[in-house]
């Protein structure tokens, strides 16, 4: 029974995580119409740049907040810079052009850091277990899953009561409706990149004492994160969350349950039937 | 007429005299390794420790000038095998060597015999080369793939533990690594988890772990898996209850990431920077003095390439182009391994020892491996007796 919950834990925790990628890509992907697989890449950006503010700072938080918005501002180039020129392009370039940077961004990353693996240790204050119905629990795993629930709570927030939230919700729903009305829409779409950038920053900075910190870590990451947001719905913060959490504990769960092999499977099983009831995902945002 | 026959007649020669060039003591060396990708520290490795060998040797590896061309395999069979016949064909090499993966080394093992290039593999020691598709134009200087995972399950039934955890990743490597580790471990296995390639959280495999309560785990998971893994175990404070043992999984390469989540785990290996034999204290102070980082094995194994490559040119007054003399003398080779001892076996794969290691904390606060034990000596692989080796 005990084992049962530390699994359900377990799930939970992997879910929160792949929540905070979801949120940034879902926002991205159904704001601006825009595929960007570089997300995983500004994860491990996030990542690499904690390593070395830390190492230069010596504090975890100064670290935390220099690298999000360190990336965040990475994100901003590539808005500029890439993403911005291909709004109106289809979506074969849009893939086509954030592939490429995926592979720019990784290369670099080795130039920079070199091929070997990079250490984050676990904040010296964060490092322990507790006891949790019988069972010693990571604190900083439990640490992954209220920061997650804050930002959820958070974005829930943001996107329910202001202004800004109620712009990023017509976005989803009718771009062109937005525009017509007048909105500055590039100024909101460079703000809602920025956002996503420094949302999979956070992430791969959360991960970095359980992961490995390497170049190419993104791309595992990725893989599920576009599965998230395809069955939480394209667009959607609520549908990102539901999403996440249910991937992560059915992930880990069947992996545990079932015979090797099947375990592994079963989310893309999930996806698959929630796609067929559902095309649109769990929460469809686009009218 | 004429004309045409002076054509014909010049064009002889210039070919005479292009191919007495290639022939004129020099030797061709293709280094295929993967140099891009998150397996690259791996290649790196692999290429500095054989540049040492050359330089050691004057740039001329058993007297005649030598030029090593590296190529990039991306971890891609289909890659390499493009980037093998290219290096046999235009670039005229005589010897490949440099390969770490089984994969990339299945794929290249074909051309390179049907181009007649001795495949000489540093690292990557697959089962099917070992036994029935032994090759004379194929030598492996590590491994067979199998083995490390024999010499820890050996070792743990020396040891006498009673109840084994196996973890590998889910792939025909990890299936045949958790058979090499079966073969000799007799004791039981109270679980086995097969977590897919790439999996990067390892709590729910841990919390198995934990509730199956077993004497020791056996991991193979390489590269960032591993790292991975290591952390997760070591922040699930599970070190101390249930000893970790691994092979491939935690290196000199990995250590500087894992830092103290290491400490107390238990490897099985070839080699190690602390083996004793003098060849092996030359080579890790000169490779850490031209280099400025410390070698792994995969470094070593290299070396040892570059170093058995040397004797053979030695013996036959540095000709590649008797085939049947040169393999003769990659066979018999005589050279200071820096594994200590060294002989090919029929299937042209090793005899060697394999040792315990233990990752340890230095009393000035650095993080290393220290040999314990040899846990197997002389070992030859399982599949030698199913090779017939066929004559050049």
């Amino acid at each position: 029974m005990s084992l049962m919950f530390e699994q359900l834990l377990n799930g939970l925790q992997f879910g929160m995580m792949l929540f905070l990628m979801a949120s940034g890509l879902t926002l991205v992907v159904g704001i601006m119409n825009f595929i960007n697989l570089a997300h995983g890449t500004l994860y491990m950006a996030g990542a690499f740049l904690a390593v070395a503010f830390h190492a230069l700072t010596g504090s975890y938080l100064l670290a935390l907040g220099l690298a999000i918005a360190a990336t965040a501002l990475l994100g901003l180039v590539i808005e500029l810079l890439v993403a911005q020129p291909l709004y109106q392009r289809d979506h074969l370039d849009q893939v086509l052009c954030t592939f490429g940077i995926i592979l720019f961004l990784n290369e670099l990353a080795r130039v920079i850091w070199g091929s070997a693996p990079l250490r984050m240790d676990v904040p010296p204050w964060l490092d322990g277990s507790v006891d949790l119905a019988g069972i010693g629990y990571p604190v900083y795993r439990l640490a992954i899953i209220a920061v997650s629930a804050a930002v959820a709570i958070g974005l829930h927030l943001v996107i329910t009561r202001t202004r800004l939230g109620m712009l990023i919700r017509a976005g989803a729903a009718d771009r062109t409706m937005v525009v017509g009305l007048g909105v500055n829409i590039q100024l909101l779409y460079a703000l809602v990149f920025a956002v996503g950038a420094g949302l999979a920053a956070l992430s791969g900075i959360l991960a970095a004492p359980i992961f490995t910190v390497q170049t190419g870590m993104g791309d595992h990451i990725l893989i599920l994160t576009l599965v998230v947001i395809v069955i939480g719905g394209i667009g959607s913060v609520h549908g990102a969350l539901a999403a996440a959490l249910l991937v992560g504990v059915i992930d880990t769960v069947g992996r545990v349950s079932l015979p090797t092999g099947f375990g592994n499977v079963l989310i893309y099983v999930l996806m698959a039937s929630i796609l067929f009831w559902r095309p649109r995902g769990l929460f469809p945002s686009h009218g | 007429m004429k004309l045409k026959s002076l054509l014909a007649a010049s064009a002889a020669a210039i070919a005479l005299a292009g191919g007495a060039a290639a022939h004129a003591q020099e030797v061709r060396i293709g280094l295929l390794t993967t140099l891009t990708g998150p397996q690259a520290a791996l290649g790196q490795h692999v290429r500095d420790g054989f540049a040492l060998a050359v330089e050691e040797a004057g740039g001329k590896l058993g007297g005649v000038a030598t030029k090593v061309i590296v190529e990039d395999d991306q971890l891609r069979p289909d890659v390499a095998v493009q980037v093998a016949t290219k290096l046999a064909e235009r670039e005229k090499v005589q010897i490949l060597t440099g390969v770490i993966f089984s994969n990339v080394a299945m794929a290249v093992a074909r051309p390179t015999a049907e181009n007649e290039v001795f495949f000489v593999s540093p690292n990557a020691g697959p089962a099917a080369l070992a036994g029935k598709q032994c090759s004379p134009w194929f030598y492996a200087t590590a491994w067979q793939n199998d083995q490390p995972h024999e010499a820890m399950g050996a070792h743990l039934q020396a040891e006498g533990v009673k109840k084994v955890y196996l973890v590998a990743a889910n792939y025909n490597a990890g299936k045949e690594a958790l058979g090499g580790f079966k073969r000799a471990y007799k004791g039981q296995v109270v679980g086995e988890s097969y977590p897919s390639m790439g999996q990067l959280d390892f709590a729910a495999e841990i919390s198995q772990i934990r509730a199956a309560k077993p004497d020791a785990v056996y991991v193979f998971l390489a590269g960032g898996m591993g790292i991975n893994f290591t952390k997760q175990y070591a922040q699930a404070r599970l070190n101390g209850e249930i000893p970790m043992y691994s092979a491939f999984t935690i290196d000199s390469i990995t250590l500087p990431a894992l830092g103290d989540a290491a400490v107390g785990t238990f490897q099985s290996n070839l080699w190690n920077a602390d083996l004793k034999n003098p060849a092996n204290q030359k080579f890790v102070a000169a490779f850490q003095k031209k280099f400025g980082y410390l070698p792994s094995n995969f470094a070593a194994q290299s070396y040892d390439t570059g170093r058995l490559i040397d004797a053979a040119l030695r013996a036959t007054g540095g000709k590649v182009g008797d085939k049947k003399a040169f393999a003769a003398a990659l066979r018999n080779a005589k050279f200071e391994s820096v594994r200590g001892s060294f002989a090919f076996n029929t299937n042209n794969f090793p005899i060697g020892d394999f040792y315990l290691l233990e990752t340890v904390k230095r009393p000035d606060g650095s993080i290393a491996q220290v040999t314990r034990k040899t846990t197997l000596a002389d070992a030859k692989d399982a599949y030698f007796g199913e090779c017939r080796m066929a004559g050049l």
